[in-house]
């Protein structure tokens, strides 16, 4: 995990990203969870104020997105990369609708994955997601996430446009399996 | 029951939207939203020409931005079996202005009548007891509209319905198709709504 200049401290990329939603008026987060979105979703649950919206399957926080905006609320969804593929035909809702979507993905299969199982879709992820029209922001480091949050979230509300913020393993720190 | 006793869907939602005194309608690609269009039309109506299986979550989402509104979703039977996890996240979420109408006719209509899943075994009403929503009606008759009715627009939510409803070619009625004119209408129905109030 990334670590401030000098410190031994982990750097609070979550907490540089709730605040981030906080100042944007982004007030509800849909999900399928990821052990890196562990912290953000926790800090969701402690404000009281932001709602968490559990999904079974990632494209369902597309249409509630979609449905947010179009009631006049702002929401984002926070997946692990794999959830990217179930999502692809429903990028193409929040597209035609001219809805706002703004996704925060956190990677696997990336750097130094353990688990096979995560490469295909992890090593994808990015293409397709441009393929379907999204505006991708990668971040590999973990003082850059909460700028990198925010400049996507305002060209997603402000010009209505589908953006991701693509949050690198070597960020998150590779999941060990015990070993 | 054979197919003659199925309800006919323009009449059922036709009479329906009569009684939805200002509730906002998503109703599902292809079919349902002809309905909706054949039944006069209006900017509180979402029409979709795609996504399938997102008919519930955007009403969820509309739902949650504006609880003094009702909102309903209306959809065909294929179309929530594609989102059928929804109503699990609807069960969760529990918004009180959510009504969900499947307009089941067992059958893939729009794509050439292929046959559908609910006509097999798989019951949509037990599925969203299950999902956590308390209150469910099966309907079969036009004399249940009324009940249909209170149930979609008046009944504390989440509430969910079947109504059988024949497989039938119905006349072309066709709306807009640009889905960003689509949601800048029904947004601005919206804020008319609030200003008005």
């Amino acid at each position: 995990m990334m670590r401030d200049p000098g410190s031994m401290t982990p750097h609070d990329w979550s907490q540089d990203v709730f605040d981030a939603m906080k100042a944007r008026g982004i007030g509800t987060v849909a999900t399928v969870p990821d052990g890196g979105l562990t912290r953000l979703l926790k800090l969701c649950e402690a404000d009281g104020e932001t709602r968490i919206v559990t999904l079974t399957t990632e494209e369902e926080g597309i249409g509630i997105t979609s449905g947010l905006w179009l009631g006049g609320q702002r929401g984002m969804i926070a997946m692990q990369s794999s959830g990217v593929g179930n999502c692809i035909n429903a990028l193409g809702y929040a597209a035609t609708l001219r809805a706002p979507c703004l996704m925060l993905v956190t990677m696997r299969g990336q750097w130094g994955e353990f688990n096979p199982w995560q490469v295909p879709m992890g090593q994808a992820t990015r293409t397709v997601m441009e393929a379907m029209g999204v505006k991708c922001f990668a971040v590999d480091q973990a003082t850059a996430v909460g700028e990198t949050f925010a400049a996507a979230a305002d060209l997603a509300f402000n010009g209505n446009f589908s953006a991701a913020v693509l949050i690198g393993q070597r960020v998150i720190g590779v999941k060990g399996f015990g070993r | 029951m054979t197919s003659s006793n199925y309800l006919k869907r323009r009449e059922l939602v036709s009479a329906l939207l009569a009684r939805r005194e200002g509730t906002l309608v998503v109703p599902g690609l292809g079919s349902p939203t002809w309905d909706c269009f054949a039944a006069g039309g209006s900017p509180e109506y979402l029409y979709s020409w795609g996504g399938m299986g997102l008919a519930v979550p955007t009403a969820l989402g509309v739902a949650l931005a504006q609880p003094g509104r009702r909102v309903l979703a209306l959809t065909g039977d294929g179309e929530m079996m594609m989102g059928l996890g929804s109503l699990a996240v609807v069960g969760a979420q529990a918004p009180e202005n959510l009504g969900i109408l499947i307009l089941d006719n067992e059958s893939f209509g729009e794509t050439g009548r292929q046959a559908g899943l609910t006509g097999i075994r798989a019951d949509l009403v037990a599925m969203a007891s299950g999902a956590g929503i308390a209150k469910t009606l099966a309907v079969t008759r036009m004399d249940q509209i009324d009940a249909l009715a209170d149930l979609m627009f008046h009944q504390a939510g989440p509430t969910f319905a079947t109504a059988k409803i024949a497989l039938t070619d119905e006349p072309w009625a066709l709306p807009e198709k640009d889905g960003a004119v689509i949601a800048r209408q029904f947004r601005g129905a919206i804020e008319a709504g609030v200003l008005a109030e």
